[in-house]
């Protein structure tokens, strides 16, 4: 109890240095959760668009990013055809920008893809899909900030498409997309005769090994994925994760100086204190401990608050219209306890300077010490 | 030359229940330069008290702090209890169970109250609270501090934070106490009254008192007062 006391007593004692490593630790731990939950929620959203009523995707072996995975016609064709698929939906990924809107995601897709099939449809009519070249289906969002409606005639990119309908989907890429027909898209992107990826629903599940290795040995330059697998081992989602923990370390890393600066200032003004506790029989194991006790304190105070602030930070972000449907909020417990974890390892990692030089004070040198 | 300064009484009976010795201890700081203490020799018997008198430099201090393992010699030998203070395995047995300290200033921590700075000696050793408290109780009583437990050291008076300081030395139950100037921030009247209360307790506790001290009124009261001179304890003075 006295131990803890003098742990807290030392904190006090230096009220603001200790309010300012705490804060430089939570505003670290709300960077890092933030930064980490958007692009989880980003990467769990492209992952849904991938398996809308799917559980297969094919695409193009060895290419970096779908966008450039080029697909055969004639793949899809085949494979719709074997007994073991239940649908086979080529899908088409573009980019274009219209006025104002750098980025706006487009997809080329059949009729009797899920997406289109089922979306919720605001407005319009689900068969009038792909009966026209210039149709396009606009997802809520994306009718919002193209402030466009039904039968309007929109500007995407260099052409003019027709609104038809408007869908709304939970997924934030989707809602802030624009579906074409497959043909307008592969010609629109001259992708003519090739899709992006293959989304694959099969009859039966167990069938998903061998239809594996049919792909492999029927299509020797493409690659079917189960949708968990393809999330793990899709390079861009793996950089995305990277950069995420990499950019939220490096936050944490700036924290855990605050925390060793904090520790340093509170040891250099306490030597002749320490030297009495030496003298009272404290080793330097207890003295150590008393040390990295303060810095975990610290440490945890900040990580609580970051992961509160972040929280809200979340929230807020979702409220931006801008952001509207790409922020997911839903904070993953393994990664709260990761980033508690980290917190507390980076204040441990700042105590240890502190501590090792603790060991070093000669009490009967500190006594002297004014 | 060094005497071989003994405890009172010369009979076997009397150096079997020898304490703390110092066989030829010499140190030196600044690589030799200052020599601070060089030969000196002491023993000194359970619930024996000795005061050391000397002109500021003469090595009082550092022979206190050498039988408290705070600091080693370059030659020679201190023991408490026959066991060589400066082995790193005896040092923290020997500051929690063996020997207590009372400095000039009372080296309180400020910000805890009287009963935490005292029960921080238990905290250390491993003492559960509530044997810890009992001490705390006893010493609190003898001292007049009873009513002050709760009381931070910044609402102390001067006499009250050394009587503090006094019993956190002892509360361990320390077999030697090492006192270092323990009045010199004092008045006279309450340096007066925390050495008689000083006395009153090592008598009671049967503990050794060894205090280094200017002044001589007080040293005198002790059983033997010992002259420092240059590193060197002269002759005896018989108190």
């Amino acid at each position: 109890m006295i131990f803890l006391k003098l742990i807290v007593t030392n904190l006090r004692r230096h009220r603001i240095r200790s309010l300012i490593s705490i804060a430089g630790i939570a505003f670290s731990v709300a960077a890092m959760l933030t930064v980490v939950t958007i692009l989880q929620g980003a990467i769990g959203m492209f992952s849904g668009i991938l398996s809308s009523d799917s559980e297969i995707i094919v695409f193009e072996r060895n290419v970096s990013d779908l966008f450039f995975s080029n697909v055969p016609a004639a793949a899809a064709e085949e494979i719709s055809g074997w007994p073991m698929v239940a649908h086979a939906d080529p899908v088409l990924f573009g980019i274009v920008s219209s006025a104002d809107h750098p980025i706006i995601t487009c997809f080329g897709v059949t009729p009797a893809d899920a997406r289109i099939r089922k979306a919720i449809w605001l407005t319009g009519d689900r068969l009038a899909f792909a009966q026209h070249a210039d149709d396009v289906v606009l997802g809520q969002r994306a009718a919002e900030f193209l402030s466009a409606k039904l039968d309007d005639h929109v500007p995407i990119g260099h052409g003019v498409f027709h609104v038809i309908g408007i869908l709304k989907t939970a997924n934030g890429f989707e809602d802030g997309g624009v579906f074409m027909p497959l043909s307008s898209a592969q010609s629109f992107f001259h992708k003519e005769g090739v899709s992006s990826v293959i989304t694959i629903k099969l009859r039966n599940k167990d069938d998903t090994a061998s239809f594996k290795t049919k792909i492999k040995a029927k299509f020797a330059n493409l690659i079917g994925l189960e949708d968990a697998e393809f999330t793990r081992s899709y390079s861009q989602f793996k950089i995305l994760k990277a950069t995420a923990w990499a950019v939220g370390g490096c936050g944490l890393a700036l924290g855990g100086l605050g925390v060793a600066n904090t520790m340093i200032m509170s040891v250099f003004t306490r030597i002749r204190e320490i030297a009495i506790l030496r003298v009272c029989g404290f080793s330097h194991l207890q003295i150590g401990a008393m040390i990295f006790g303060e810095s975990a304190v610290v440490s945890l105070l900040g990580a609580v608050l970051g992961l509160l602030t972040g929280t809200c930070l979340l929230y807020a972000l979702k409220l931006v219209p801008a952001l509207h449907g790409y922020v997911d909020v839903t904070i993953q417990p393994v990664v709260m306890l990761i980033v508690i974890l980290l917190a507390l390892i980076t204040g441990i990692a700042g105590a240890l300077y502190p501590a090792a030089y603790v060991t070093r004070i000669q009490a009967v040198e500190a006594l002297r010490f004014e | 030359m060094s005497l071989t300064t003994r405890a009172a009484n010369h009979d076997p009976a009397s150096q079997a229940r020898i304490v703390l010795r110092a066989e030829d201890v010499w140190k030196s700081y600044d690589d030799g330069a200052i020599v601070v203490l060089k030969g000196v020799n002491l023993e000194a018997a359970k619930g024996e008290t000795v005061a050391l008198c000397g002109p500021s430099g003469c090595g009082k201090s550092t022979l206190l702090h050498l039988f408290g393992g705070l600091d080693s010699p370059d030659r020679g030998r201190v023991s408490v209890n026959g066991v060589e203070v400066n082995r790193h395995r005896n040092l923290l047995r020997l500051l929690r169970h063996e020997i207590g300290f009372v400095f000039q200033l009372h080296n309180l921590i400020p910000d805890l109250t009287l009963e935490e700075n005292c029960l921080i000696p238990t905290v250390a050793a491993g003492i559960d609270r509530r044997t810890g408290q009992a001490r705390l109780h006893q010493l609190a009583e003898r001292t007049g501090l009873t009513e002050r437990l709760g009381h931070r050291i910044q609402k102390l008076s001067g006499g009250e934070r050394q009587r503090t300081a006094l019993c956190r030395a002892l509360m361990n139950r320390p077999k030697i106490l090492l006192a270092d100037e323990p009045t010199g921030s004092l008045d006279e009247h309450t340096s007066g009254a925390v050495f008689e209360l000083l006395l009153e307790i090592v008598a009671t506790e049967g503990v050794t008192l060894v205090m280094a001290t200017h002044d001589r009124s007080l040293a005198r009261r002790c059983n033997r007062l010992l002259e420092m001179h240059d590193g060197r304890i002269h002759e005896p003075v018989s108190a």
